[in-house]
């Protein structure tokens, strides 16, 4: 088949790239030029795995893998809202006082009210909104910048924790009770998990085949079936190894495929809808958004809303975890992990660039670290300089990228 | 060629202040429905502020606006291009981050909830090949594009919406000489499809060439309507203030020459 014919191969100043061969040409080419996705994030992942292997043999056993999987979960769906708003090139710095806050929320509400958990769970979620909504009249209305507002909203609910809480100081929440269950013991089935990962993996070729047939139908160029076919391939196996592997363990804890299911529903949100589309213009040039005649203001309200909305979430799961609200709950490392995940996992600091897979990647990272160390009995001081320095590496690497986008005229 | 009945848009008495500075004062001005009017005047006359206004990026501080006959406010952009007057920046406002598909169809994509991509990339390719762009690829972000594809991108962009009035600043000034054809070609298509065309330019072959009506602004204000008959003489000293100037002493110092070169061969 001549490629001449294609409408997007026309141009002969493109350098025609067809098969497998083609698609590795184009995509060591894309990292060249400084679009280099998850690339670091994944090499940098494998690189903290070997050497915590080669410390402590515990590190990579699925018992443990487990665990981190568990715990990536709840500051992971935190990290999700951070890449909404960072993608609109702001930030929130207050995600983990709301998520403290949501669980301290919960546990009065639910504990010491007495009010179903269900209703003490939308309670928790609708205030994080209302936070969101706040940042957002703040920085729509008064221009305040989000750096300085949800700096002053980090002590400001942080507050609103404490008074919760009161006296006490802590809730304990029922174990048994189905939400401490999610955060404690609930996995999914074997076989459920092994058929999950394989309709991930055709649902995957599905949508691409048809995306294929679609642009072949109208005479733009598609990837091959090969490609197609192998792709799907790849990532069934990988899916179905992972599950194997944590079903040695405890096995795939079901609090994981909730921050899974977030994370694929907010890949679509933004790879797939108008929405996204919107938020990543606003994040590039806010102007031309604006020009576009895009409601600029409620993109950035949304963007508010959601970050908070999932610190809400986040809040809500980390006190399942835990089996408690408890002062604790969102202070310390909560905020920069949840921050420097959706960073170290790819997701710009200058704006419009960036992922819902980010996320996963990037708290797996912070995760794997705080274990390995544990794991080596060493204190929270080396932690905290490693996942600074972690954080560092990936800042710069995004500098650098981003530089070499502009050389490269891929900004 | 000057079209009848009430005008797409007419505007009275529109002025634009920024702080102590009137960039515009008591601007009127009409355009009717396959017309092309060409907006011509010197550097910082005022010319983006009157297009930024009609695209609602700016407020007019005082006047009126009729869109085909309706007075309008036109609050934001997003009014503007609902009402369908579609904009061509001279600063060309595209999202360097996203590709040349996304640019065209931002903020109008086709179906919202699950983007039909293909579809998006067939008519941005048929929009592309009406203005002959030599674009290689539409899944490049535009920042790997130049000055000039950049330019054909934002027309595309503006024709993309089936508007009633384009507004284009300086649309040819990025543009080779092929292309600029190409544009002048288009803005003629789309004036004979019966819309009205609202254009600047520095270039008075260009203006000439299309232009139904000439508007000449200086300093803010109105400073007289021409027709493409007009003399280069009348139009220069319109756009510069009547009398001695730079152009002026330029052409006598020619003409001098000229003819004492023709004296002595
Ligand atoms: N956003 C702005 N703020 C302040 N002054 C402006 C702004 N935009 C334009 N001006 C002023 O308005 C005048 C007209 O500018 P402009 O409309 O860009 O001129 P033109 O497009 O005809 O060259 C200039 O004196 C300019 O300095
Ligand atoms: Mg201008």
């Amino acid at each position: 088949m001549g490629d001449a014919k294609l409408v997007d191969r026309a141009d002969e100043r493109l350098k025609s790239a067809a098969g497998i061969g083609g698609a590795i040409l184009a995509f060591l080419d894309r990292v060249r030029s400084g679009d280099l996705g998850s690339l670091p994030v994944i090499i940098g992942l494998i690189i903290i795995c070997s050497v915590f292997q080669s410390l402590n043999t515990v590190f990579l056993s699925p018992s443990n893998i487990v665990n981190l999987l568990y715990d990536s979960s709840t500051i992971g769906v935190i990290s999700l809202g951070i890449v909404c708003i960072l993608m609109v090139g702001e930030i929130d710095l207050s995600v983990g006082s709301v998520s403290g806050f949501a669980s301290a929320l919960l546990g009065v509400l639910w504990v010491n009210t007495g009010i179903p958990v269900f209703l003490a769970i939308i309670a928790a979620i609708l205030a994080g909104a209302v936070i969101g909504l706040f940042y957002a009249f703040l920085f729509n209305r008064f221009g305040m910048p989000s750096f300085v507002s949800t700096l002053a909203g980090l002590l400001a609910v942080l507050g609103l924790q404490l008074y919760l809480l009161g006296e006490s100081g802590s809730i304990n929440l029922p174990y048994g009770s189905p939400l401490v269950n999610l955060g404690q013991s609930l996995f999914v089935p074997p076989a459920l998990a092994y058929l999950l990962g394989a309709l991930a993996g055709l649902a995957l070729f599905w949508r691409s085949w048809r995306t294929a047939a679609r642009r072949r139908n109208a005479n733009l160029s598609a990837q091959s079936l090969h490609i197609l076919v192998g792709r799907a391939i790849v990532i069934t196996v990988v899916l179905e190894a992972a599950v194997f592997y944590l079903n040695r363990g405890r096995g795939v804890p079901l609090m994981l495929v909730v921050f899974l299911a977030l994370v694929v529903l907010l890949d679509y949100a933004l790879t797939r809808t108008q929405w996204g589309r919107a938020v990543k213009a606003v994040g590039g040039n806010r102007e031309a958004a604006r020009r576009a005649g895009i409601n600029v203001r409620r993109i950035y309200t949304s963007a508010f809303v959601l970050c908070a909305v999932f610190a809400a979430i986040g809040g809500v799961l980390s006190s399942a975890r835990l089996a408690s609200a408890s002062q604790q709950a969102g202070t310390g490392d909560v905020n920069l992990d949840a921050i420097a995940a959706a960073v170290i996992g790819g997701t710009s600091l200058f704006g419009g660039r960036g992922n819902a897979y980010s996320a996963l990647l990037g708290i797996i990272v912070i995760q794997a670290i705080s274990s390995g160390l544990t794991l080596l009995d060493l204190s929270s001081s080396l932690r905290y300089m490693i996942t600074g320095a972690v954080l560092a590496i990936a800042v710069i690497v995004d500098s650098l990228a981003r530089r070499s986008r502009v050389s490269h005229g891929r900004a | 060629m000057t079209a009848q009945g009430t005008p797409v848009l007419s505007l009275h008495g529109i002025s634009k202040h920024f702080g102590a500075v009137s960039a515009l004062t008591d601007i009127e001005l009409d355009v009717h429905a396959g017309e092309v009017v060409a907006l011509v005047g010197d550097n910082g006359a005022g010319k983006s502020t009157l297009v930024k206004i009609l695209a609602g990026v700016h407020a007019p501080s005082a006047g009126r606006i009729a869109f085909q006959g309706r007075e309008v406010t036109l609050p934001d952009p997003a009014a503007a291009l609902s009402l369908g007057i579609a904009t061509v920046f001279q600063d060309l406002a595209l999202c360097e981050n996203l590709d040349v598909v996304a640019n065209i169809f931002l903020g109008r994509e086709l179906s919202p909830y699950a983007l039909d991509e293909v579809a998006m990339e067939i008519k941005a390719w048929t929009l592309l090949q009406e203005l002959s762009a030599r674009i290689p690829s539409l899944r490049e972000t535009v920042a790997s594009l130049s000055g000039g594809q950049r330019q054909t991108v934002a027309i595309a962009r503006s024709l993309l919406l089936e508007p009633k009035l384009i507004l284009l600043d300086e649309p040819t000034a990025a543009l080779g000489v092929a292309q600029t054809a190409e544009v002048l070609d288009l803005i003629e298509r789309v004036r004979d499809r019966g819309l009205g065309v609202l254009m600047i330019s520095h270039n008075m072959e260009d203006v000439r060439a299309v232009a139904d009506r000439i508007v000449v602004l200086r300093l803010g204000r109105n400073n007289g309507i021409f027709y493409p008959d007009a003399s280069n003489h009348e139009l220069v000293s319109a756009i510069t203030g009547a009398g001695e100037n730079a152009v002026s002493r330029r052409a006598a110092r020619r003409s001098t020459r000229d003819s004492s070169l023709g004296e002595t061969a």
